[in-house]
């Protein structure tokens, strides 16, 4: 008998699966390349903001867009996770927090601590 | 084996690198945050916080911070993943174009944010 096909990986519970430690750090990660690409964005209205007083207000039209502010939020969330989560890195460098029990911990509060910011930007934008 | 297009001549060049800009990086991204959440921002406010030699000099620094820090961080990203396992036989040249892609952007982050800050008379 043929295999069902596509087969759907749990993806899900993989992630799940996944120790906090491998999650920060794939999050660390994804943050960085949200950060760099999400730059163009910032710098961009930056230009815009800084040009004249009209350049100010198309700035801040294309900041409250339902997709400006999404936009916006995605780059202050993923920034929250990556300082909090640099910030324990450069933490654990001075080998401050890096046992494996220290790690977990670090760990655990770099995710809370991200998610937090991410909270507080939604709240701050919305 | 020299790594090609390392930042720093060596690993451990790039490893001390990418921790002294992500404390200058830290720096500019709270100070700037704070402002924001501090103050109504306005045109003119926004132009006399950008504006002053204190600022555009920090500004500066981050700019310069964060081109280092990019193109290290997405340096390790690559090689990390654009290699032959995942790539096949022409991995060299994705690298490659994965490489001169990020330099472009790392160039634009470089000039561009430079010219905002100190290009126009203000
Ligand atoms: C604001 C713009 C920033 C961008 C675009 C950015 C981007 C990146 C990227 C792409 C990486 C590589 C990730 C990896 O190898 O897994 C990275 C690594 C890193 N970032 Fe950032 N980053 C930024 C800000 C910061 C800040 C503010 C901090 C400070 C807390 C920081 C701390 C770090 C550290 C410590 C690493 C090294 C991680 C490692 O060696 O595994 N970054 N960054």
């Amino acid at each position: 008998m043929k295999a069902e096909r596509p087969v759907d990986l749990p993806l899900p519970s993989l992630f799940a699966a996944m120790p906090a430690t491998a999650v920060a750090s794939i999050l660390h990660r994804a943050t960085g390349v949200v950060l760099f690409f999400g730059l163009f964005y910032l710098v961009y209205l930056l230009d815009l903001a800084l040009a004249d007083p009209a350049g100010f207000e198309r700035a801040a039209a294309i900041a409250t867009t339902p997709a400006g502010k999404a936009a916006l939020w995605l780059i202050l969330a993923a920034l929250a996770y990556h300082l909090a989560a640099g910030a324990k890195h450069l933490l654990q460098d001075l080998h401050i927090g890096d046992s494996l029990v220290g790690g977990r911990i670090g760990a655990w509060l770099s995710i809370l601590l991200g998610a937090a910011g991410a909270a507080l930007a939604g709240v701050w934008l919305w | 084996m020299t790594p090609v297009a390392s930042l720093g001549r060596s690993g451990l060049a790039d490893f001390v690198l990418q921790r002294a800009t992500a404390v200058v990086l830290a720096a500019f991204a709270l100070c700037v945050l704070g402002w924001f959440l501090a103050a109504p921002v306005n045109h003119a406010r926004l132009a006399a916080f950008f504006g002053t030699l204190p600022m555009r000099a920090f500004t500066t620094l981050a700019i310069l911070a964060l081109a280092a820090h990019a193109w290290i961080g997405m340096w390790t990203v690559g090689t990390d993943y654009v290699r032959r396992h995942y790539f096949g036989r022409r991995h060299a040249l994705y690298l490659a174009i994965y490489q001169i892609g990020c330099a472009a952007l790392v160039f634009l982050y470089l000039v561009w944010p430079l010219a905002v800050v100190w290009g126009v008379a203000r």
